[in-house]
């Protein structure tokens, strides 16, 4: 969906979007911005915590575990990549559903919306498992169990910090399971039939994306370096 | 207030599925070697740590191409009026300068705390002799 802006149009004469943008959708984005700052708030100070420490754990030896595995298996980054996907494919499966909600093809909206909630529900079900596991390992708010990399014992902050902020990104994804189940809901009641537009699946999309870009860098953070 | 926007034609459908499903290759492949990147410096141990913040640093990079391409193409943000994109990406910008700040402050913290002498301005006397006499001798 383009949006025409010609030279002769004057946006900022009054009574008209100046940036030619639904106010709902405006809204949301400025929203998410807040939210890109609460983000950057916390990794920030896992980032400055983790540069004045001397040493911190190697990520690759706290998660190496896979469901169904046996005791002692070591698979580094391969779970959280499993995470990664199903995150990225139901970020795609949002996309198409946004698409076909502005060509007013309800079935393909409907397809597509219950295809990104079961990739939300499969990635909170991975993180579930993730979180039991580490707990049943001795590691929580408060308590690490794991070695830094140079012996010393590993400083409690190398939990919190990772508990709170796939914790609160894992909130985000439940409460974006939650929207998207709305959305589906009031689709099958025909409520944006009646009113002649999708532009609402628009906006619960961009949450969703949202969620998506967060995971890129928090997968980055704590897994990956 | 009023918006316009036009409804999308059937090609220009195709055109928009043409492009997600590139920037999921994109997206993906993106991943792949980031994975890529992540298992090399697990398996090797013996690398120099100059060159660990070298891959580490291409692992931030390809992160915030992931980034763009998400905002841009998935949340559609490329596609909006060039005033609204500047709404959203000035305020971002001023990351470049927290997250270089923060990160020398942390660093900077760990310096100070590792050689702090609690006792700057005494001169510390220090004994040539052991003062509890020497070892082995009687």
């Amino acid at each position: 969906m383009s949006t025409v802006a010609t030279a002769q149009t004057k946006w900022w004469g009054g009574g008209k979007s100046p940036f030619n943008v639904e106010y709902g959708k405006v809204m949301m984005w400025y929203f998410l911005m807040s939210d890109t700052f609460t983000f950057a708030g916390f990794l920030l100070a896992y980032g400055s915590v983790r540069f004045s420490a001397n040493s911190w754990p190697d990520a690759n030896e706290v998660y190496n575990s896979f469901p169904f595995a046996p005791e002692g298996t070591h698979a580094p980054l391969i779970f959280v990549s499993i995470m990664t996907f199903i995150l990225i494919l139901s970020s795609v499966t949002m996309v198409l559903a946004v698409q076909a909600g502005h060509h007013n093809n309800k079935k393909a909206v409907v397809r597509n919306l219950i295809l990104t909630i079961l990739g939300g529900i499969a990635f909170l079900s991975c993180q579930a498992w993730e979180w039991t596991h580490l707990y049943h390992e001795g590691a929580w708010w408060g308590r690490n169990p794991f070695l830094n990399v140079d012996g010393t014992p590993g400083a409690v902050n190398f939990t919190n910090f990772f508990f709170t902020i796939t914790g609160f990104h894992g909130f985000h994804v439940f409460t974006g399971v939650l929207i998207n189940i709305i959305m589906l809901i009031m689709t099958l009641n025909n409520t944006f039939e009646k009113r002649g537009h999708y532009l609402m699946i628009e906006k619960a999309g961009l949450y969703w994306h949202f969620v998506d870009l967060v995971w890129v860098f928090v997968f980055t953070c704590f897994y990956l370096i | 207030m009023e918006y316009t926007t036009t409804p999308p034609s059937q090609a220009q459908y195709e055109a928009a599925k043409k492009e997600i499903i590139k920037v999921t290759w994109v997206l993906s492949v993106l991943t792949v070697i980031e994975l890529m990147l992540g298992f090399w410096l697990y398996k090797s141990p013996e690398m120099s740590e100059g060159m660990r913040w070298a891959v580490k640093g291409v692992i931030i990079i390809l992160m915030l191409a992931k980034a763009f391409y998400i905002v841009a193409y998935f949340m559609h943000l490329k596609h909006e009026l060039k005033n609204f994109i500047m709404t959203i990406v000035l305020p971002i910008i001023s990351f470049i300068w927290i997250v270089f700040s923060f990160l020398h402050d942390g660093n900077s913290y760990k310096e100070l705390r590792n050689d702090y002498n609690p006792h700057p301005h005494t001169k510390v006397q220090k004994t040539t002799t052991p003062a509890h006499g020497v070892e082995g001798k009687k």
